[in-house]
């Protein structure tokens, strides 16, 4: 029974070791001298534009965007759900319409309550 | 001077000022392009002719563009880039908003002082080997702008350029003779030159 997974194990060990490989051929041809290494002081700061970075690079995002972020995802999946069914209305009959629409309000309860608990509102 | 994310917009425009003046009054002379790669007597006394050729092969199929666009001529680019002239038969249609991905910068357009310093700092964080191609008028002299205050006179005074396409603006076949020299060029690079 555990053989049969054999396969999806060599399949990791092909995937690490081809992974491996990819980042250590450019360290390899550096240290031969093929890739040119012209290291500098500029090169190796954060790219900001071209422009000098103020303050500190590493800043943390504000856990708001991730509430607008879930919100789209369930907004994306309801259109991805309609438009496959607008354009199959007409054979699908009209016993489908109360089929999406009961779609759209279990989303549409999932948005209220976000609504009211207030997530939509920037603080 | 250090800026701080405290300090006020007048020091940050200060520092800047600053920064353009020494970065204007440090290139008065075109940056000559080193050229000691291209000379031929490395290439008789030593023969590395296939290593030389697959990388050179390599390098030169696939120079991503850095979009660091600065006036009119880009339009001329995004022309080239689009599907009637279409520079992805040189394996050149990824374009690259950052400097890590690029390794050829053409600069179309007039240059200012104030962008002068930006444009530099994206070179400088570009990945080796790279190369430039200096695109138009304003790009090689300054064009009709060669004689005003704000306008840096080709982009020869900051970044070594490898290659000159002239026009105002350049028409895409003339940006596809360009390419193809700086493909010419690429191939006749060596890896011992580094």
């Amino acid at each position: 029974m555990l053989s049969e997974f054999s396969l999806i194990a060599l399949f990791i060990l092909i995937v690490m070791g081809f992974a491996t490989t990819l980042v250590l051929i450019p360290q390899a041809l550096k240290k031969i001298g093929i890739v040119p290494s012209k290291p500098s002081e500029v090169k190796y700061e954060p790219y900001e534009c071209g422009l000098e970075t103020i303050g500190e690079t590493w800043v943390q995002f504000k856990i708001r965007y991730y509430f607008y972020a879930l919100l789209l995802i369930t907004l994306d999946i309801t259109v991805i759900f309609l438009y496959p069914w607008a354009v199959e209305l007409k054979n699908l009959g009209s016993s489908s319409l109360g089929v999406i629409f009961s779609f759209i309000g279990i989303l549409a309860v999932g948005y209220i309550y976000a609504w009211r608990k207030g997530a939509l509102e920037w603080k | 001077m250090e800026i701080r994310t405290d300090s006020t917009s007048l020091d940050i425009d200060r520092h800047e000022g600053n920064l353009i003046k020494e970065l204007r009054s440090s290139s008065t002379k075109p940056v000559t392009e080193p050229s000691g790669w291209l000379s031929e007597d490395l290439k008789r006394n030593i023969f590395l002719t296939t290593v030389d050729n697959v990388l050179n092969w390599g390098r030169k199929s696939s120079l991503w563009t850095e979009t660091a666009f600065t006036a009119c001529c880009t339009f001329e680019f995004i022309s080239l880039s689009s599907s009637r002239f279409d520079i992805a038969r040189f394996g050149m249609e990824v374009l690259r908003s950052s400097p890590r991905h690029a390794d050829l910068i053409i600069t179309a357009g007039t240059l200012t002082w104030k962008m002068a310093p930006q444009i530099k700092r994206v070179y400088e964080q570009m990945a080796e080997p790279k190369w430039v191609i200096a695109m138009g008028a304003c790009g090689i002299t300054g064009g009709i702008f060669a004689d005003s205050y704000s306008v840096v006179p080709g982009y020869n005074r900051i970044l070594p350029i490898d290659v000159y396409i002239p026009g105002c603006p350049p028409r895409p076949e003339a940006l596809l003779a360009g390419i193809e020299l700086l493909r010419k060029k690429v191939e006749k690079r060596s890896f011992l030159q580094g």
